[in-house]
Order: structure tokens, then C-alpha cells, then sequence
């Protein structure tokens, strides 16, 4: 069928004289079409994805109508509030609360001597207890918890509670961590430091790469910590009712894994425990997993059958953290005169904090993505997480690849630099193809690295600037890619990563059930479009009812940029077997075959002949009436995506998204200051569902890549995070953040809800080196570590001119590479 | 404890207060009025921004003793009584100015009593009225936008009928 055949359904009225106006109608400007617009599975063409929304949670959110989690308030309820530790290492002596209790209001206290059960989000590092048994590992380790009738009691309880700590050595660096004089964190009888996890991947004769090289460029960098800082704090409310059952709400990006822990910790079976995902407010990966306030919260519900809400305080969001983790970077590539990579060498060194937490994925995700922007025939990896007494370190939106992207986009344009090649061209050569397999066995599908390329050094008319602007302005590039969800779950099993389940009203609403948390990423509207557009209605007629464990299928939760992919078509496939049935009652009706019916604007019509047609509602009645309730399970499961090595489950995913940035800068060279002028992402989404959102991913990401590039820091004095405040850790003001503009690059993926990537991740990537590539660009001089300050400006410019040299070169451990184990 | 009477968005409350209790305490816990968020209890971040006799305040450093015969706004006063969206609200949603949503009542505040001392801000003026006020999903353009259309817009109903906030709160007072 030819598109010009096909009337435009996109702009819909309201055919049944429905009076609720149709949200999606406006068309986006940002997006570079590349997807058809009237695929097989789509004849009569879209009408909702693609197009420009409005946030179906947003007339809710500008009122102050939703309840997050520290909104919920229920009778007779109890605030709880956490001891935590002063010392940075310490064994605990003797915790006495008996003065604590003394105190009226007080209504129960417990210890990790109370819950003495190890948990970690991932199966391979149980090493967390909800309070410490006896030994704190940093300052914030969680000690007490005391729950009384009212906020200020509980607070004033913890003054009363007396411990007496016997401090150890704290491990406050990497090179600390590697010493083998320090105290362990976690007692491992096979080493004698503090290393959690070694990952030492080869893959291609990285030796005869190496020889073949013309030139070898080695660096080190170092990628500071950072954390999520979302606005809302952490919050959990927990009711346990005379019916023995327990319900959490909890300010969570991931319900299930939360349902999991808790019924481990607490011994319940998870039939007893309902856990519930109000909005979050904010996430970034640090909802990620299970904290010791919620499954404090939820042991004190239980104890004391009343209700228990505890909200962190700032500071403590800074102790509870799972951040970005610090970096430290040895980076070897061999090239050909051309540019051509023959060999990649890298090494990180990741400074993990006190605890596991997603710690060993972050680790491989430091190596794993490394080959999938751009053509590496060999590759060698090696990776060493260590503990510190720092609070723990986890996924950061970019889950651990941000940090090496900052090394290897830095390096690559010192490479174009040094071979006379043009960045953005040589980038373009060596960016890997559609549907090509990297020498670590990943599968790529859609790749739009290129497009993206172009569409953002066209933009910014890149290629007549960079180099020849006055010194002191400057401008950089940088590409990227993600995933789009991780190929395996974190805990072993055969079952979907998603699942969802769509029920036909035959008053015309839709309602989808999908176990995805919102927290502010749009996966309400991501769901609700994609089922409007296979039913053919609006997308406010579709009702979305998220992350309740008792209500909605398994999805693992909203982490790893895999809720498009993964939730959208587990929705999608439910709608579609709605959206059959709704067909085949309808083509009886109309005298054809369920082909030839067609769903838009509300309305089911015959393909063939658009006038004969009913109004949704009337098709959902006359399927209910053929088939009785109309509602649909759907599931997506990952395709098998992971090669045959140890370690090779990190990195594999069904699709991977491509950014490419442009950072323009202004620096002045008496001050160091740094201004961004604007930033310009291209960004392969696949096929964008809703582009306002989109957008606001793609916006959203350069905002927080920019925080990271210029100005977030994680300091420790004398053990201690010197800055866990919203004032002294520098997050991007309005009057910081420059223009950004998005550019939206479709490739229609094959695997994707309608062709849909993700968006969510993905554009944070480039940004940071775009920026350092644009600093070096105005200052004729590279910077190997970040934040980009000032200062460092300043002294890069000096190192430079050979007047002073006041930079602290960037170094990797002393130590050589630790051997496996 | 102490007695206080307060015109809540357009409604006189009378309660007693701790003299310690923060004016987010008050509205948050004593009204259930949650649309005014807690996101640092510092001051650093706006999400409690809230409007005192039309001017902004963090209203986790402001003590709720101090908001005594005076008019508070909160983002649940916003819109009209028959639950209409203030032309502000109805900007931000057009404009996609929020993601998790967290902030956004802080900001539609801090925008609100913008607009009413600068009915024609600059870009520039948006901005540094915003600049107590962190977001961290939107990256701030959006919410740019959203203000400026909404300045627009304000004027353009300004040309037919008189500004309502605060000014309506104090009528009904």
C-alpha cells in the first residue's frame, strides 16, 4: 500500500462525539525521519507514536495532586530514623539504647543484632546487613533505627543512643585499597588487600594489534565520583496489617527486586509482601535497590504493628548514595597511519565505596561497551573494583560507561590531532556498522552512530570551527552508545524481563498493568502510547497502573535504559492480542479478514474502504460480546545474546542506542572559567514514541553530563564526605545550564516497540568528553581528569606553554595489573 | 505551643503550632497539603518554595509562627476553585517543564511571584528568579520556555481581566 493511498489519521477529531480532546496530535520538529512511517505491522500508519505529547502524569504534577512516598500519611503511624556511624571504620563495641527507649514518645529500637541476615542486590555480593552487626565501614553506616510517635522524639532518640566503637585503619583511596597493610572491609581469606572484584577479558590477538600499530598512544585518566542528587529524598512508608500482611511504598525504581530482598531479609514468604512504587521523584539509578530504611521500615512495621515512615534527610541521601564511582584509567591504543585501531588496552581501577551493590556489573560495564561505538579488531580488559570506607558506590545513569567514554573520546581526538585527521570524519570511519558483531561478541542491529555524527556536526557547522577559532573559544566532539537494557537479569532465571497485562473496557478505556516505576523518565506515557497507538485510541483513554507487586506483572524494574525496549513490548504484545480479537469480531462485522481492519483516531474501520467503520467503544463491546472480557497478558524476553566466556552476560543487549554531542565553549584565559555556550546531541532512538519526551531525556542527560564535566566532586576528609549538602555539592543552576538542543535520528530497530530505543541513558555519555574536547580545543591543551575546574584549566594551560607545571599529572596505581586470582 | 491564623490559598486556618514547627511542616503534615515537597530542609534546593504576602520563601527555613495573619500560597492554590489550571500550570505542561515532577510546585512558585513583580522577563530575568531552585531531570529549558509563555500569555488575558494571584487570595481574606 502506498503512503500518498493512505488519509491522514494523525490529527483525528472525535469521531464518537467524545468531547475529551485527542493529547498527541502536535508533530515534533526534532526528529530525522529515517523510519517508515507506514510499516507492515502498522498499515493505516501511526497516529500516536512519533508525535509530541504532553506527560499523561503531568496534569496531576503541576498540582500537587500525587502522593510520592513521603506524602502518605496513615493513621496512628510511627516515624522511624536511623542511627548512623561517625567512625569511618570501626568495630562496634557495645550499643546501648536502654536511655533511648527511656525517652517518651519512643516507641521501639532495633539493631543489626536484630536482622542479622546478608543481602546485596546482586547474588554474587550479599555482603549488606540493614544495620551493622559489629563493624561500621564508612561514616553513615547505618547502626540503630528508632521509631516514636512523632519525627523530632525519633531524632532526639538517636542522641541518646550510646556506641562504643574501636576505630580501625579507614581505607580512603584506591592505592589504600590495593595496600596489603590495611584492614580488610570484608574478610577474604584468598587476598591479602581490599580488592572486591578482577575482571581480565581478551579477546583478538591483542599482541599481534599491538605490533601492527604505527603509532601507540597511551594515557591515564580519572574520572571523579558523582552522585545522582534527585530531588526527592528516599522515602518509605510500611504498614503491616492484623492480616500479616506487609505493604511498602516505596520511593523505588525497582519494586521486584526490592519484593525479593525484602521477603529474604524479613523471612516472609513474598505472597505476604505487596510492595508499591508511588512516583519517584527523581532517580538516576540511585533507587536502584533495596536500602536498609525501607527493610528497617518494614521489620519495625511488623514489630510494632503500627505504620512506619522514614524519610532520609539530604545528608543521609548522600550516605545511602550507589553514585557514579570514581575511575582511574590507563588507556593503550594502537592505530594505523590512518587512524585505523589495530588494539585496545584498557585498564580501570574503580573506587567501589564499603559495599558491593551493583559494584561487579560496574566493573564489567567499565570494559564491556568499549567496542560497540567504534571498530576494535582486538581487545584486551582489565578491571579491579576495590573497597573503601566511603559510602557505597553503584549505577549512575551511564552505569560505568561514562567514565571510560571520557577517556577513549579524549584520546581519540588527541589521535585525529596527531595523525592531521578531520575528528568527526575519522570517528565517522571507524564507527562500527548496522548489524555487526564486536570482537567481544556483542551483537549490534540498529546503528544511526554515523547519522548522528552528521547531524550534529552539521548543526553547529563543527568542522569549519574546531581548530580555528580564537583561543579561548572552543569547540568539541564526542560519540556514544548504550544499552537498551541488559541482556540477562541480575539474578538468574528463565522468566521474562517484562511483563504486562491490557484490559478493554467496554466504556472504551484501556488499562495496562506493567511493574515499571515512573520516575520522571515517562514509561507511564511511553506505555500508554504504545498501546494507544495499536488500539487505535488517544492516549489519555489508556489508564497505566505501575509497579504494585501485587496488581502488575514482573518487569524488573526502571534501570539500564531497558523500559522502551522491554516493558514497551511486553505492552505492545499484550495490545496486539487485544487488538486481534477486537479485529476479528470487527472484520465479521465488516465481511472482511481481521487484516484488513484498521484502529485510529478511536475508531476500527475496514482498510479497504474507511467508510465503513465503528467507534472503538462499539468494536470493544461486539469483542466482549464474541469473547468475552477483553484482557491481554503480554511478556518480552531478551533474545540469547551472551557469548560463550565468563563474564560475557555484561554487555550483551537487545539494541543499543548512539549519541553524538557538540560541546561550544567560551573559557577565559586569565580566570580558567569555563563557560558552555550551548550543547548540541544527536541522539539514535530507534523510532521516538513520544519526541517530547524524548527530548526531555535527551535534554535532561546534557544537564546532568554537564554537572559532571564542570563541577560535581566527591571529597573525603579525615574519612569523612566533606560536602553532603545540596549547597557545597555543585549541581547545574538555570544559570549554568546553557541552550541544548536535541536532535532526534530514527533507525527503526527491528526488535523495538514500534522500532523504539532507549533515550533515557544514553545522551549523558558524550557530553563530558564533548566538553573536555572542547576545552582542549580553546585552550590547546588536554585535561585527563574530572571535574574540569578552573584551576585545572589554568594549570593544563601552564603545563602547556612549559612556564610552570602545576598540573598534577593523572597516574594509575603503581602496582602492576593484578593478576587473576 | 502557639496559636496562629493563616490564609492558606484563600482559606483562614487557625492551629497550633510548635514555635520551632517550619511553614513546610505546617502545610505538609498539620493541612496535608503534600504538593509542597521537602528536598534538602536547608534551603538549597526550592522544592518547598511557597509564596508568603506574594513573595517566594523557602518554606523549610521559615518558621510557621512567623506566617501568622499572613497569606500563604501553595501550589494546591495555584489553580482556580472549580479546579481550572492557572495559565502558568497549563504552560508547564504544554511546554514539557517537568520530568519527575518533584520540583515542579517549588518552581511554579518561584515563577508565579516572578510574574507578578515582572509581568515581561527576560530570559535572563527567568533564569536568575529560578536559580534557588534546582531540578534535576529537565535541564532547565523547558521550564524556561514554560515561563516566558506563560509571561506571554498572562498579558494577553492581563489586556481583559485583572492578575488573580495573590491578589485574589487577599480579596478573599
Amino acid at each position: 500500500m502506498r503512503e500518498q493511498e493512505l488519509p491522514s489519521v494523525s490529527t483525528a477529531t472525535n469521531p464518537d462525539g467524545d468531547a475529551r480532546p485527542l493529547t498527541s496530535a502536535v508533530e515534533a520538529s526534532s526528529v530525522l525521519r529515517r523510519a517508515p512511517q507506514y510499516p507492515p505491522d502498522k498499515p493505516e500508519g501511526f497516529s500516536v507514536v512519533g508525535k509530541a505529547g504532553p506527560k499523561l502524569d503531568s496534569f496531576t504534577r503541576v498540582t500537587g495532586q500525587d502522593r510520592f512516598a513521603d506524602d502518605i500519611f496513615l493513621p496512628n503511624m510511627l516515624f522511624g530514623k536511623m542511627l548512623r556511624s561517625t567512625q569511618a571504620h570501626a568495630r562496634i563495641l557495645r550499643i546501648d539504647t536502654s536511655k533511648a527507649l527511656a525517652l517518651p514518645g519512643v516507641v521501639a529500637i532495633v539493631t543489626g543484632a536484630d536482622i542479622p541476615v546478608r543481602y546485596g542486590i546482586l547474588p554474587s555480593s550479599p555482603d549488606e546487613m540493614v544495620m551493622a552487626l559489629d563493624t561500621v565501614r564508612y561514616v553513615g553506616d547505618p547502626i540503630a533505627c528508632v521509631v516514636a510517635d512523632d519525627e523530632l522524639t525519633a531524632e532526639e532518640a538517636l542522641a541518646l543512643v550510646q556506641v562504643e566503637y574501636e576505630p580501625l585503619p579507614a581505607v580512603m583511596s584506591i592505592d589504600e585499597a590495593l595496600r596489603t597493610d590495611l584492614p580488610q572491609l570484608h574478610p577474604n581469606p584468598r587476598r591479602t588487600n581490599n580488592i572486591h572484584k578482577e575482571v581480565h577479558l581478551e579477546f583478538g590477538d591483542v599482541e599481534a594489534g599491538f605490533a601492527s600499530a604505527d603509532r601507540i598512544f597511551e594515557d591515564e585518566y580519572f574520572f571523579e565520583g558523582t552522585t545522582h542528587a534527585p530531588i526527592e529524598q528516599h522515602a518509605v512508608m510500611a504498614q503491616y496489617g492484623a492480616d500479616q500482611k506487609l505493604t511498602l511504598w516505596a520511593a523505588t525504581q525497582t519494586p521486584h527486586y526490592l519484593h525479593r530482598i525484602a521477603a529474604a531479609v524479613l523471612g516472609m514468604p513474598a505472597s505476604q509482601i505487596r510492595v508499591i512504587a508511588p512516583p519517584v521523584g527523581g532517580g538516576f539509578g540511585g533507587k536502584t535497590e533495596p536500602f536498609a530504611h525501607e527493610l528497617a521500615a518494614a521489620f519495625l512495621a511488623r514489630k510494632t504493628g503500627r505504620p512506619v515512615k522514614i524519610t532520609l534527610t539530604r545528608q543521609e541521601v548522600f550516605y545511602a548514595h550507589r553514585g557514579r564511582h570514581p575511575v582511574r584509567f590507563k588507556l593503550k591504543t594502537g592505530v594505523k597511519a590512518d587512524g585505523t585501531i589495530t588494539a585496545i588496552h584498557l585498564q580501570s581501577w574503580l573506587d567501589g565505596g564499603a559495599y558491593g551493590s551493583y559494584g561487579v556489573a560496574t566493573t564489567y560495564y567499565t570494559g564491556a561497551l568499549t567496542t560497540v561505538t567504534y571498530k576494535v579488531p582486538a581487545y584486551k580488559f582489565d578491571g579491579c573494583r576495590v573497597f573503601t570506607n566511603k559510602p557505597p558506590c553503584g549505577p549512575k545513569r551511564g552505569h560505568g560507561t561514562t567514565q571510560p567514554r571520557f577517556a577513549l573520546e579524549n584520546q581519540l581526538d588527541k589521535i585525529a590531532d596527531a595523525l592531521g585527521l578531520d575528528a568527526a570524519e575519522y570517528r565517522k570511519r571507524i564507527a562500527v556498522d548496522p548489524n555487526s558483531t564486536t570482537v567481544n561478541g556483542l551483537r549490534v542491529t540498529s546503528c544511526g552512530l554515523r547519522e548522528c555524527i552528521d547531524a550534529a556536526t552539521e548543526r553547529t557547522r563543527y568542522k569549519e570551527k574546531r581548530g580555528k577559532l580564537a583561543r579561548g573559544r572552543g569547540i568539541g566532539l564526542a560519540a556514544s552508545s548504550y544499552l537498551c537494557g541488559a541482556g540477562l537479569p541480575i539474578y538468574w532465571n528463565a522468566m521474562p524481563q517484562s511483563g504486562a497485562i491490557v484490559k478493554v473496557d467496554r466504556g472504551g478505556g484501556v488499562t495496562v498493568l506493567s511493574g515499571t516505576s515512573e520516575c520522571g523518565q515517562g514509561s507511564t506515557s511511553m506505555l500508554a502510547a504504545i498501546i494507544a497507538e495499536t488500539l487505535g485510541v488517544d492516549p489519555s483513554d489508556v489508564s497505566v497502573c505501575y509497579g504494585d507487586t501485587d496488581l502488575t506483572p514482573v518487569d524488573l524494574g526502571s534501570y539500564s535504559s531497558r523500559v522502551t525496549f522491554m516493558a514497551g513490548n511486553a505492552a505492545r504484545d499484550a495490545a496486539s492480542k487485544a487488538r486481534h480479537l477486537i479485529a476479528q469480531s470487527a472484520a465479521e462485522r465488516f465481511g472482511v479478514g481481521p487484516d484488513r481492519v484498521g484502529f485510529a483516531g478511536r475508531r476500527v474501520f475496514d482498510l479497504g474502504n474507511r467508510e465503513r467503520s465503528m467507534t472503538f467503544i462499539e468494536a470493544a463491546q461486539l469483542a466482549e460480546a464474541r469473547w468475552g472480557t477483553i484482557a491481554c497478558v503480554g511478556s518480552y524476553t531478551p533474545p540469547k545474546l551472551a557469548a560463550e566466556y565468563k563474564g560475557s552476560g555484561v554487555g550483551p543487549s537487545p539494541a543499543y542506542s548512539y549519541s553524538a554531542a557538540v560541546a561550544e565553549v567560551a573559557v577565559d584565559l586569565e580566570t580558567g572559567e569555563i563557560t558552555v555556550e550551548k550543547i548540541t546531541l544527536a541522539h539514535d532512538v530507534g523510532r521516538c514514541i513520544n519526541a517530547t519526551n524524548v527530548e526531555g531525556q535527551i535534554e535532561g542527560g546534557v544537564y546532568m553530563g554537564l554537572g559532571e564535566a564542570l563541577m560535581e566532586e566527591w571529597p573525603f576528609r579525615a574519612g569523612e564526605h566533606k560536602i553532603p549538602n545540596l549547597l557545597d555539592y555543585k549541581t547545574p543552576t538555570s544559570l549554568d545550564t546553557p541552550p541544548i538542543e536535541a536532535i532526534i535520528v530514527e533507525t527503526d530497530d527491528k526488535e523495538g516497540p514500534f522500532g523504539a530505543k532507549e533515550a533515557g541513558q544514553g545522551p549523558l555519555n558524550p557530553v563530558i568528553p564533548a566538553i573536555a574536547n572542547a576545552v582542549a580545543d580553546a585552550i590547546r591543551a588536554r585535561i585527563h581528569s574530572t571535574p574540569i575546574t578552573p584551576e585545572k584549566v589554568l594549570k593544563a594551560m601552564d603545563a602547556a606553554s612549559g612556564t610552570t607545571l602545576r598540573l598534577k599529572k593523572v597516574t594509575t596505581p603503581s602496582k602492576p595489573s593484578p593478576v587473576p586470582v | 505551643m502557639q496559636a496562629i491564623k493563616v490564609n492558606v490559598n484563600g482559606d483562614v486556618r487557625d492551629a497550633m503550632v510548635e514555635p520551632d514547627e517550619s511553614l513546610l511542616q505546617f502545610v505538609r503534615e498539620r493541612l496535608q497539603l503534600t504538593g509542597t515537597k521537602e528536598g534538602c530542609s536547608t534551603g538549597y534546593c526550592g522544592a518547598c518554595t511557597v509564596l508568603v504576602d506574594g513573595e517566594p520563601v523557602n518554606a523549610c527555613l521559615f518558621f510557621a509562627v512567623d506566617a501568622d495573619r499572613r497569606h500563604v500560597t501553595t501550589v494546591e492554590g495555584l489553580s482556580g476553585s472549580d479546579g481550572t489550571l492557572a495559565t502558568l500550570q497549563r504552560c508547564f505542561i504544554e511546554a514539557a517543564a517537568l520530568q519527575c515532577g518533584f520540583c515542579t510546585p517549588g518552581m511554579l512558585l518561584a515563577a508565579a511571584a516572578l510574574l507578578e513583580r515582572t509581568p515581561s522577563p527576560s530570559e535572563h530575568e527567568v533564569r536568575a528568579a529560578l536559580s534557588g531552585n534546582i531540578c534535576r531531570c529537565t535541564g532547565y529549558q523547558p521550564i524556561i520556555k514554560a515561563v516566558q509563555s506563560a509571561a506571554q500569555a498572562l498579558r494577553r488575558e492581563g489586556a481583559s481581566a485583572p492578575p488573580r494571584t495573590p491578589q485574589r487570595v487577599q480579596a478573599r481574606a
